[in-house]
């Protein structure tokens, strides 16, 4: 796990947010925020609820505009985003995964086979004809995996996870996750579990108010100084 | 009382004896009606799904005026449409003015709204909660409806229903552009029009009984339908999909 900030070469920088702001109607739900992501990194987006997390991860997908500000993608990388209630369709599991290929093109019957290979990967293949919306809340979470992982993504967006997941179905996800970034992929996932920060992160950001109040490696977020708002959640949450 | 009782007598009368002339409108009323809903399901689902996920200026006045057409009168519904079919209209050539066609043209505008603005509603509902996962696929406006109409089909046929149990029963429209003639254009509505007008007041309501059972079937039928999909859905098997080469394997371990 890479503890430090490795944006010194800029061909590594995936993501560069210069002062991005988004807004929904009055609602400034990331205000000015300024970062760098680079390949290979697990970043973790901390804060409490309405602090921007989830914002910054869809602006990062690409699926809410900056109001102001820009972001740069120096390099072109394939992403894929999994939600934390994820969406299952009327249909088997297979079919499940397999739209995610048809609807980027690849042909219906290759998308089945490729989505099998998918569901191999996470433990769901005997599962492959059940029906998606049968499953448990944890199976449907690998499932979104498999629906993530079989676009072969190099970053990875992952919006609370395993929120609302019991213990185990937690730790299968997490072990998912762990494995993929040990693969090479970037994963950006917003987190409450600071414990699973702690085991998936190499990197912190703490944010609030839609603003980025802290930037720092994970060792750092957790035994270093932080700015007050941060150490102050930091404190609630661990107490 | 006495003409209700005498009403249901005469429908169980007409049901049970066959009667060929009465058969013949309730099956006329049929086709017209399921054609109508047919040609207006086509348009009004691909329509509605767009209409669910597409956002561009003027929307809110597109969807004013659909829902002001879902209250549109069926008679004036049948003048217009009267007016294009007549002669000296601008569809007069097609000779369609008193025939089959007229009235599942009639019965077409008159249910297309109403598909159009329910599979609207459905579909944004469905949009909104999920529309975001399907952008992140890569689905653009298009395969959302798409995907989305898909997978909302069960919740969708009440709203082929609600168009079909419109379309049959409404009266003014089919009467305009029909004509009411025996044998070629009489349906169960005017039928029961002309009846009540002749002061038959105990066929009337007989062939209204028939109206409403015809519409119970099909609501009974949708209901087995949904049951038979949860079940299937609860059993979990989806062996209708799976790929041949599964199913030999599996015929194989028997």
């Amino acid at each position: 796990m890479s503890s430090a900030n490795p944006l010194t070469v800029a061909a590594d920088v995936l993501f560069q947010l210069n002062a991005v702001g988004v807004q929904f109607g009055r609602v400034h739900a990331l205000v000015a925020c300024t970062l760098a992501i680079g390949r290979g990194e697990r970043v973790a987006l901390v804060g409490a609820n309405g602090s921007g997390k989830s914002t910054l991860l869809r602006h990062l997908h690409g699926l809410v505009p900056a109001s102001s500000g820009q972001m740069l993608r120096p390099v072109a990388a394939r992403q894929a985003m999994l939600f934390q209630r994820p969406y299952m369709l009327r249909t088997s599991v297979q079919n499940n995964v397999a739209i995610g290929l048809w609807l980027g093109g690849m042909p219906w019957r290759a998308a089945r086979e490729q989505a099998l290979a998918a569901l191999e990967r996470v433990g769901l293949a005997e599962l492959a004809e059940r029906s998606g919306k049968t499953l448990s809340g944890g199976q449907q979470q690998r499932l979104a995996l498999a629906r993530a992982w079989a676009l072969k993504p190099q970053v990875l967006l992952l919006d609370e996870p395993t929120a609302s997941l019991d213990p185990a179905a937690k730790s299968e996800v997490e072990a998912l996750m762990a494995e993929f970034a040990d693969a090479g992929m970037t994963l950006i996932f917003s987190s409450h579990n600071l414990g699973q920060v702690k085991r998936l992160a190499s990197r912190v950001l703490y944010l609030e108010h839609g603003h980025v109040l802290a930037d720092a490696p994970v060792q750092s977020f957790f035994g270093g100084t932080l700015p007050p708002a941060a150490a102050q959640f930091l404190k609630g949450e661990l107490g | 009382m006495n003409t209700f009782q005498d009403s249901v007598t005469t429908a169980f009368f007409l049901i049970t004896s066959f009667d060929p002339l009465l058969a013949s409108i309730v099956l006329r009323s049929l086709a017209v009606s399921a054609l109508a809903c047919v040609l207006a399901s086509s348009v009004g689902l691909l329509l509605g799904a767009w209409l669910g996920v597409a956002r561009f200026a003027g929307r809110g006045v597109v969807l004013a005026f659909l829902n002001t057409a879902l209250a549109l009168p069926s008679v004036v519904v049948g003048l217009v449409i009267y007016l294009l079919l007549s002669r000296s209209g601008p569809l007069g050539f097609l000779g369609w003015l008193f025939s089959f066609q007229a009235m599942v043209l009639a019965q077409s505008v008159l249910v297309l709204p109403i598909v159009t603005a329910l599979v609207r509603q459905s579909i944004e509902d469905a949009d909104r909660l999920h529309g975001e996962q399907l952008q992140s696929l890569g689905a653009g406006i298009g395969w959302r409806g798409m995907v989305l109409l898909w997978d909302e089909r069960y919740a969708l046929l009440t709203v082929l229903i609600a168009a079909f149990g419109r379309a049959i029963s409404e009266v003014g429209a089919v009467m305009v552009v029909g004509g009411n003639i025996d044998g070629f254009t009489r349906v169960m509505t005017t039928a029961i029009a002309l009846e009540t007008s002749k002061g038959d007041l105990p066929l009337a309501l007989a062939l209204g009984v028939l109206l409403l059972l015809v519409v119970l079937l099909l609501n009974v039928l949708i209901a087995l339908i949904r049951r038979w999909r949860e079940a299937r859905e609860a059993r979990g098997a989806w062996l209708t999909e799976m790929p041949t080469d599964v199913l030999i394997a599996k015929a194989g371990q028997c």
